[in-house]
């Protein structure tokens, strides 16, 4: 199995590898495949499992696992109810599935870096990048389907015209009018730039940190993980795994909160930004 | 890293499970939520009601309870009071008829006296009749003196 793949000749080359996608296409048809594989798994695994104890949801005593998601809905609709205005079918479901989705995504970076693609590279998958929010397509797909919602709700709301008189007329009346609309566009699209490059540069330092610590044991090692535990019995390399294990262990559990926090940050400026758009200026 | 259909793929599938959550998790959840909500309310209610229901019932009981005894005391009065006069009824019952025992012996008494002073008013006549005759055997002729003896006896 390791035969068919070479292992990382250096540091550098071991991170360049973790760092690249396992892809089809070329150009603009470039597609992520194992972005989009983890996407779509954990967003299954949120679904179906939601869904689950949404089918079995009964108004009596709830089971665990009812008990958690009800937790789950009863925590992004206070955050709804507190930040949200309007009324809305779409906001609060829209917010219970990124929080979710986010998080699971972001889960992903908690997972030892070589492990699963290790696992592909045994089933003959060259590259594969497991932590979905680290592809700035990702993030930038969540954000960018938000802002095109910010855009939809402020014309549902205020009207085309009054739409266009919020990005014409704000803040300094009709005769800086240019000026108005260059402030609002900046304004409006630092919200899903900023939305897609902070959970993207949270997660994709944490996982390049996770990589780094991973080094310890590689520069010591072998070239692989099968390689370095194979080469277990010299006295160097099980002190670089012992320093490995507890850096490792640390960074994970600051991790832990890294990861909540970026899903529930992008779940809570989600709803302010489109409670926003439901607001008339 | 670049910007490529991974994007549009990405919006797609959170499309997708927006949708999903939006139509067959979050109403569902939140039905079950509300409807748990409204049974406890209901519940609470129920249960107010019924302690409420539970103290008019206790006081209901007590002012029975009450109404019982006070009849009761009055039933007992009651029988106590007939009982002194079947008692006192009887012992006037009683008197009456020791009068009339009393009434009747005496009257009885009365004639067997009578009866024994005229029938000792008899003897009394004969024996006076005899002694006189004994007396008198000799001087009073009988027959001469009949008419003074009979107005004699009759005089005892």
């Amino acid at each position: 199995m390791e035969d068919a793949h070479e292992g990382p000749a250096n540091a550098t080359e071991y991170i360049v590898h973790h760092l690249t996608n396992l892809h089809v296409g070329e150009g603009f048809w470039n597609l992520h495949l194992d972005s989009v594989f983890y996407a779509v798994v954990l967003g299954i695994l949120f679904a179906a499992s939601f869904r689950f104890a949404a089918a079995r949801a009964t108004a009596g005593v709830p089971g665990r696992w009812q008990n958690f998601v009800e937790m789950m809905v009863e925590f992004v609709d206070t955050q709804v109810r507190d930040s949200f205005h309007g009324t809305s079918r779409l906001i609060a479901p829209l917010a219970l599935t990124i929080f979710c989705w986010i998080f699971l995504m972001n889960f992903m970076d908690l997972v030892p870096v070589d492990l699963l693609p290790e696992v592909g590279v045994a089933m003959g998958i060259e590259y594969m990048k497991v932590v979905p929010t680290t592809d700035l397509n990702i993030t930038f797909g969540m954000s960018i389907t938000v802002f095109l919602l910010m855009i939809f709700y402020s014309i549902k709301i205020k009207g085309a015209g009054g739409f266009a008189r919020e990005l014409l007329f704000h803040p300094f009346g009709k005769w800086m009018m240019p000026f108005n609309f260059l402030l609002k566009l900046v304004e409006e699209l630092a919200k899903p730039v900023s939305l897609a490059l902070r959970l993207f540069g949270n997660l994709y330092a944490g996982e390049l940190i996770f990589i780094l610590i991973a080094l310890f044991t590689l520069s010591a090692g072998g070239h692989t993980l099968t390689e370095t535990l194979l080469n277990l019995a010299s006295p160097a390399t099980i002190s670089y795994l012992v320093i490995q294990v507890i850096l490792g262990l640390a960074w994970a559990l600051f991790h832990i909160l890294i990861i909540t926090l970026q899903a529930f940050i992008f779940m809570m400026l989600t709803i302010v930004y489109l409670s926003m758009a439901h607001e008339e200026h | 890293m670049s910007i490529n259909v991974t994007l549009f793929v990405q919006m797609l599938v959170f499309a997708l499970l927006v949708w999903f959550t939006m139509k067959f998790i979050w109403p569902v959840i939140l039905e079950a939520m509300e409807e748990r909500e409204q049974r406890i309310a209901d519940g609470l209610a129920a249960a107010e009601k019924g302690r409420s229901e539970l103290e008019a019932a206790a006081t209901e009981a007590e002012s029975i309870v009450s109404a019982a005894r006070d009849q009761a005391r009055d039933i007992l009065g009651k029988a106590n009071s007939r009982a002194a006069g079947i008692v006192e009824e009887a012992r006037t019952q009683g008197e009456e008829e020791k009068r009339k025992r009393l009434e009747s012996a005496q009257a009885e008494i009365d004639v067997e006296v009578n009866r024994a002073r005229d029938e000792l008013r008899g003897q009394v006549a004969a024996i006076a009749v005899a002694g006189a005759e004994k007396v008198l055997a000799r001087e009073i002729d009988t027959d001469a003196h009949r008419e003074l003896l009979d107005r004699l006896a009759a005089d005892l």
